[in-house]
């Protein structure tokens, strides 16, 4: 079973603490939810922990017997890591179905040489966007997609890699009920999959309805952490973040 | 006919090398500006070789082939550390150290003299010294490279290289090390434009420098961006195009003291209109 836990996790960006000591463990099946004000830290943890960035201090754990202080973005998966992006990170001028097949297909390239895309990843990649009602999109380019399609495709992306964590980076911001409805319905799915999901989002309605437990950050350093219920109603979790 | 038919050879030959870019350029979106360099050790490969050595025109070709893929990979490996202009720029230096190897190593290249004396190929004791002969081995090497180039597009490696184009990054996240796949690339579009090279060098049966300077790399590049990035038949309908419209305005009846200059201000002129009115070439699929 995969874990995830941060030690003593640290970046500075001239000068300013934008995560700050931080040590918070995510709970392994569950929906852990981070919030926080703009500039908080939220987004560098997701970056440190999928190796955008570099790690300054601390280390970060992700099995009884696995940890890195050091990673790059292509070693993740090895992890079982994925993610998606605050701004939208699409491959633009490929179809949606490329998008997906990507995804699917092999990663060693002499392999990659010979592999086409048979039925079976055909196959998935069909499960995946059907499940977010793009299947129908598949030959689009990807730019042509709308706003809110092209979060689903994200998320589809996602999900296609079947990782064991997903870093998802405000997944709902900007989205349509319809469309939120669909992700939301995703979230819960990989869920009971047993799948865990780290949900960095600012509804708290969403926050509410989907966490398992929070994480509030403030100024790179973790404000308060529980239940989203009780989290949510602590004055020092309102003044921060709330401003009230 | 002989006039034609030198056309259509060289069209061949830049359809290669417009091929050979377009894996790099336009599918994989690496902005490189060295393809005239590893054209060039194809050329000077196949000369030394077959002049020197005695070797016949196929050996040579392979191992110049052999010789630019190990060359482009020491390159494309310094490379990899770049990114967008850098790359561009860095790749703009290999192309004069190449140049400059090609110029100044005269035990090797004969330096500003070239090579001359390059025989044509023969197969199966038949010498093919008619133009048309050549054009008819020209066309076979540049189906052979169009089918190779169109077998690694569409292949789940081709889709890989797109998607590095797109964002390098993104990708990464999916467990792919693009370090590989951009180096992999780079080094079989060298070896295409070696073959290329080698083309060139058993055609004209003389090579020096001056056709392997950086503006033979920016014209390779030209070839792509007017017929198209990632497209394929982009590369060889640029090709056609570039070779083609500069003999066109040879009929245009300019005044014979300017005829040249005009030439040259005019082809450029059909350039800047095409790139504005049409930027992503004529069947282009991908914009710069």
């Amino acid at each position: 079973m995969k874990i995830l836990e941060t030690k003593n996790l640290t970046k500075h960006f001239n000068g300013v603490h934008a995560v700050n000591n931080l040590s918070v463990k995510f709970e392994s099946g569950k929906i852990t939810g981070i919030i926080g004000p703009n500039g908080s830290g939220k987004s560098t943890l997701v970056n440190l922990l999928s190796g955008f960035i570099s790690i300054d201090e601390g280390v970060v754990v992700v099995s009884e017997s696995k940890s890195f202080s050091k990673i790059k973005p292509y070693e993740i998966s090895f992890y079982g890591i994925t993610r998606t992006f605050q701004n939208i990170r699409l491959f633009e001028q490929m179809s949606v179905l490329d998008n997906i097949l990507v995804v699917l297909t092999e990663r060693r390239f002499l392999s990659a040489l010979f592999e086409k895309h048979g039925e079976y990843h055909l196959k998935k990649a069909e499960e995946v966007l059907t499940k977010v009602g793009l299947w129908g999109k598949r030959h689009d380019l990807a730019i042509n997609l709308s706003y809110g399609q092209r979060k689903l495709l994200e998320i589809a992306r996602a999900m296609a890699m079947e990782a064991e964590i997903y870093l998802l980076d405000e997944p709902f911001a900007g989205l349509f009920p319809e469309m939120v409805k669909i992700i939301s319905s995703v979230i819960k799915e990989l869920k009971t999959k047993g799948k865990t999901i780290i949900l960095i989002e600012h509804n708290m309605a969403l926050i509410r309805e989907l966490s398992d437990y929070v994480f509030v950050m403030d100024s790179g350093s973790l404000l308060a952490e529980g239940e989203p219920n009780a989290v949510l109603s602590k004055r020092e979790v309102i003044e921060a973040y709330l401003g009230e | 006919m002989e006039y034609l038919i030198h056309l259509l050879i060289l069209i061949g030959i830049y359809g290669i090398l417009g091929l050979s870019l377009n894996l790099i350029v336009g599918y994989t979106g690496l902005l490189s500006v060295t393809q005239a360099a590893f054209y060039g050790i194809g050329a000077y490969a196949t000369a030394i070789l077959m002049t020197a050595l005695g070797f016949n025109f196929f050996s040579a070709l392979l191992i110049g082939v052999l010789i630019t893929v190990l060359a482009s990979f020491l390159i494309g490996f310094v490379l990899s550390k770049f990114r967008g202009d850098y790359y561009a720029l860095g790749s703009f230096g290999f192309n004069i150290i190449i140049f400059s190897i090609f110029l100044n190593w005269q035990d090797l290249t004969r330096g500003p003299l070239g090579i001359p004396g390059i025989k044509r190929p023969e197969l199966f004791g038949l010498n093919l010294t008619s133009n048309l002969s050549f054009l008819i081995l020209v066309v076979i090497f540049l189906i052979l490279v169009y089918l190779l180039s169109r077998f690694i597009i569409n292949s789940s490696f081709g889709r890989a290289l797109k998607a590095i184009r797109e964002d390098e990054e993104a990708l990464q996240i999916f467990g792919y090390h693009t370090l590989y796949y951009k180096l992999a690339i780079f080094v079989i579009g060298a070896g295409l434009a070696a073959v290329a090279g080698s083309l060139f060098a058993s055609y004209i049966t003389f090579v020096d420098p001056s056709s392997f300077t950086l503006m033979e790399s920016i014209f390779i590049l030209a070839v792509i961006i007017l017929g198209g990035l990632a497209n394929l038949k982009g590369s060889i309908l640029g090709a056609v195009f570039m070779i083609l419209l500069p003999e066109i305005l040879r009929f245009v009846g300019f005044p014979n003291e300017i005829a040249a200059q005009m030439r040259q201000v005019v082809y450029g002129l059909i350039l800047i209109i095409l790139m504005l009115y049409r930027p992503q070439g004529l069947v282009g699929e991908y914009r710069l």
